[in-house]
């Protein structure tokens, strides 16, 4: 684990948010580059994009002392060195040790944070297949720069890499050329993006110079001595890039072998008047305003090699890491250039949350002075000022919740690309091709919530996988696609974002699901014979269930479903399946967007007052002891044709309540919650009303009590506990859950 | 008061460099200086006007302008060309930080180095008259 010395909480919590960061960022270019091996064009600046990635995390792990985290680093770096210099191939064995590696930094991550066990193992297993792809192509390199009138001043100034880069375009047989133009300092980035941007198409920008003005008080404008190889010639260049003041000057070719190339008039789009000579170009008093030395070197050197056969793209699986050539016009388009995002620890956002409810319990106090103004004769005037005051500061706070609110959401686009790398994982791995569809990767949900949705999800994609896509011959027979196909679609409804799970595959008979459960005692054959298809479908996520026994003869692997929905039911969501013998089969999830505040409805039992979550809460009624009847010792209510079985809270809880005194013509409530498609009645004294609360952990000593989700203050000083309505429903429902489904109809019982 | 550039376009890195650069016995013992940071080559070039800077720490493998272009253009400019500039960079370039030392960078300081590695170099630059 990673050792940090004390006070470095902050600098800790850098190094993780920026690790994560970059590896998810490298998730994404993996997946951009294999979308680009498919169809062959390679873009060479997202190989160098990765590198320096990786470059930067054993850096940062380094500093950090996150050692494993280096050490495979490391590794991947210099292999991702081979690869953009052109020494290892960018095969699919090569691509899936990326994968593999992307993957494992996660698990790294963790344990660097204490949360994982130490992936050593992992780690070597894995650069040990690291060593053998990686048999580096030591091919003499032969000086081919020489071939060109190339300024040892600016080459000097190549990075390793940018010599790469330059040399296969110089094979490729691309033309050279020297740009020189100035930008304002304030928008250098922007238009060096915009130039890099026009430049693709027409081939690649090699390097960026930026060269001292001969004009040294001038702090406003930069000037740039660009390195360019092209297909085209310089009147095109300069017509395409557009750039005011740009002067565009072809390098020249030694004369070695081939035909002499035809001298090119340096091409100027309008004169510049401040630049002189660039000081590191020899000899210095070759230019002049508008023009610059094409001849940056003597062309007398002795000599000269022959120039090697341009290579047009190797033969075989070396993916062509091919030089711009006109037509790859802007498939790939560099990062935005300016940044202008913070990140912010969570934590940071909690105490303002914090304050937040704070003020808002001053509020209510204001609020409350206001009416009891407004009730006295004398000071009515006063109260109704305040009251408009208290009014204002209201909605004040409101939109205020609403931002901090906003802050902790993020997309779900990174979680999906990671959902998108372990199923193209699994795809590799049994050999079967299948199609991942992504939609609604912009939703946006609490952090928190994202932090937790990964491993269920995996497990619902791979499921799909597993037990839903069927064998290309199955599929073939009954006139499906060849390549099965699973979507995952994510959109935001109300206060809750729906994320499903969706696969064409051969779906779920509701009989041998049953027929399973029976023959693992999940269920007994008696309650079987009550069930309709969806409650089957229910039964895929009861402990002790595997659905691949049932649906697939495939060999499984790793736990059921049923730890995806106690994972969703943490996270106060539900999950939900339907599905169709032959055609597919849905699995949703329906998430709170947020777990920071919620909408609760106040009860009292016993004088107390409990909280219950809104969004599990269906309706409330008075409580009519006649109409309830008592089925295997369970009370039990009847309502609008089904049964609702009925659970005292105070009994429940504990709690001398007015209802374990007797029915002395007092009345109940009966508030009717669900989850996912159970529902239970809760009994208790009194409704108190609606609010929105900022729910707090009950802390680490209560955490082994059940049935509470948290704490919360209600405004008037009082502190209410918040109903884990999915614990209580598990709990009281436990061993008859097959009976009290909120079925759609037969009330069968 | 002195100042000194970090160029370096990680947080994470930065946020270290800076906290050894601005460690309270260190700044005592060196007199004093204000730290400036440029997330990237762009913004140490628009930096570079309000020098002069004492020292300017830099990293090599940039996304834009990178380090050695940096160091050839300070070593080429009439107002920095004195500044010295420490190098930060991981092994794995050894060419290019050969590269940087031949552009004309005083000092190289391999990755992971530790605060006090780093405090010993920016040390000879800031505080010339105790070395």
């Amino acid at each position: 684990m990673a050792d940090f010395g004390s006070d470095s909480s902050e600098k800790k919590e850098e190094f993780f948010s920026e690790a994560q960061e970059i590896v998810d960022g490298l998730g994404k270019l993996l997946l951009d580059l294999e979308g680009a091996i498919t169809e062959s064009r390679i873009d060479p600046d997202v190989i160098n994009e990765m590198f320096r990635a990786v470059h930067t995390l054993k850096g940062i792990a380094g500093l950090f002392g996150a050692t494993r985290m280096s050490g495979m680093s490391h590794e991947l770096e210099n292999m991702l060195d081979d690869v953009r210099m052109g020494r290892l191939d960018l095969s699919v064995a090569v691509l899936d040790l990326l994968f593999k590696a992307v993957d494992l930094y996660t698990h790294i991550l963790l344990f660097e944070r204490g949360d994982a066990p130490d992936p050593e193992h992992e780690i070597a297993k894995l650069l040990s297949l690291f060593a053998q792809v990686t048999q580096p192509d030591e091919s003499p390199t032969s000086n081919i720069f020489t071939q060109y009138d190339l300024d040892p001043g600016m080459f000097g100034v190549l990075t390793e890499y940018e010599e790469h880069r330059l040399k296969s375009n110089i094979e490729a047989g691309l033309g050279l050329f020297r740009l020189r133009v100035r930008f304002s300092l304030t928008i250098l980035d922007s238009a060096l993006e915009d130039l890099k941007k026009k430049a693709k198409p027409l081939g690649e920008i090699i390097t960026y110079l930026p060269a001292p003005s001969t004009d040294e008080s001038d702090f406003e404008n930069l000037e740039l001595d660009i390195l360019m190889s092209s297909k085209s010639d310089a009147a095109l260049i300069d017509r395409t890039l557009s750039v005011e003041g740009l002067v565009v000057n072809p390098v020249k070719r030694r004369a070695a072998g081939g035909p002499p190339p035809k001298p090119q008039a340096p091409v100027s789009r309008s004169p510049l008047p401040k630049i002189g000579a660039p000081p590191s170009l020899p000899p210095p008093t070759i230019a002049g305003p508008g023009r610059l030395p094409a001849d940056l070197m003597p062309e007398t050197r002795a000599g000269t090699p022959k120039a090697p056969p341009a290579k047009s793209g190797r033969p075989g699986a070396r993916t062509s890491m091919a030089p711009h050539a006109p037509g790859q016009a802007g498939q790939f388009v560099g990062k935005s250039a300016a940044q202008t995002t913070v990140r912010v620890d969570i934590r940071k956002l909690d105490r303002l949350m914090t304050i937040l409810g704070e003020l808002a319990i001053v509020r209510s106090a204001v609020g409350r002075l206001a009416e009891r103004l407004r009730g006295s004769v004398e000071h009515r005037e006063l109260g109704t000022e305040l009251h408009r005051l208290h009014r204002t500061f209201e909605r004040q706070l409101a939109q205020m919740q609403n931002g901090i609110l906003e802050v902790r959401m993020v997309q779900l686009g990174p979680v999906f690309d990671k959902l998108q790398r372990g199923l193209r994982a699994i795809s590799r791995e049994y050999s079967r091709p299948v199609n991942l569809v992504i939609t609604g990767q912009e939703t946006e949900i609490d952090k928190l919530i994202v932090e937790e949705l990964s491993d269920p999800l995996m497990h619902m994609v791979r499921n799909a996988f597993d037990h839903g896509i069927e064998p290309v011959e199955d599929r073939l027979s009954v006139g499906k696609p060849e390549v099965g196909t699973i979507a995952l679609n994510a959109y935001q409804k109300g206060n809750h974002v729906v994320i499903e799970v969706e696969d064409d595959g051969r779906g779920m008979d509701p009989k041998l699901i049953i027929a399973s459960a029976i023959r693992k005692g999940v269920i007994t054959e008696d309650e079987s014979r009550e069930m309709s298809a969806r409650d089957a479908y229910r039964l895929v996520f009861m402990p002790g269930f595997s659905t691949k026994v049932v649906v697939t003869d495939l060999s499984g692997r790793g736990v059921g479903l049923d730890v995806v929905k106690t994972n969703i039911s943490k996270l106060g969501g539900i999950v939900d399946v339907t599905s169709d013998v032959g055609i597919g089969t849905k699995m949703t999830i329906t998430l709170p967007v947020t777990l920071a505040i919620i909408n609760v409805l106040i009860v009292e039992i016993g004088g107390r007052s409990f909280a219950i979550p809104l969004a599990s809460v269906e309706e409330a009624f008075v409580y009519e002891p006649t109409l309830t009847r008592n089925v295997e010792g369970r009370e039990v209510l009847s309502l609008r044709g089904q049964s609702l079985p009925i659970c005292h809270l105070s009994t429940l809880f504990q709690i001398d309540s007015f209802d374990a005194e007797g029915h002395d013509g007092r009345k109940f409530y009966v508030v009717t919650v669900a989850v996912g498609i159970r529902r239970l009645g809760l009994l208790v004294d009194r409704l108190e009303g609606q609010q929105d609360i900022v729910i707090k952990p009950l802390g680490k000593s209560l955490k082994s009590v059940h049935g509470f989700a948290g704490a919360a203050e209600l405004g008037d000083q009082r502190v209410a506990l918040v109903l884990d309505v999915a614990a209580i429903v598990e709990e009281v429902l436990a061993g008859d859950q097959s009976r009290y489904l909120a079925m759609s109809g037969d009330g069968r019982i | 008061m002195q100042r000194v550039l970090i160029v370096e376009d990680s947080n994470a890195v930065r946020t270290f460099v800076r906290g050894a650069l601005e460690d309270e016995d260190f700044q005592r013992a060196v007199g004093g200086f204000e730290v400036f940071e440029a997330a990237s080559g762009f913004e140490a070039m628009a930096q570079l006007p309000r020098g002069p800077f004492a020292c300017i720490v830099t990293d090599i493998n940039m996304g834009d302008i990178n380090g050695l272009e940096l160091v050839n253009f300070i070593r080429k400019s009439e107002h920095h060309r004195t500044t010295p500039v420490v190098i930060i960079s991981t092994q794995s370039s050894e060419r290019d930080i050969e590269r940087g030392l031949a552009l004309g960078a005083n000092a190289y300081l391999p990755k992971p180095f530790t605060a006090e590695a780093l405090q010993a170099v920016v040390q000879r630059f800031v505080a010339p008259g105790e070395g």
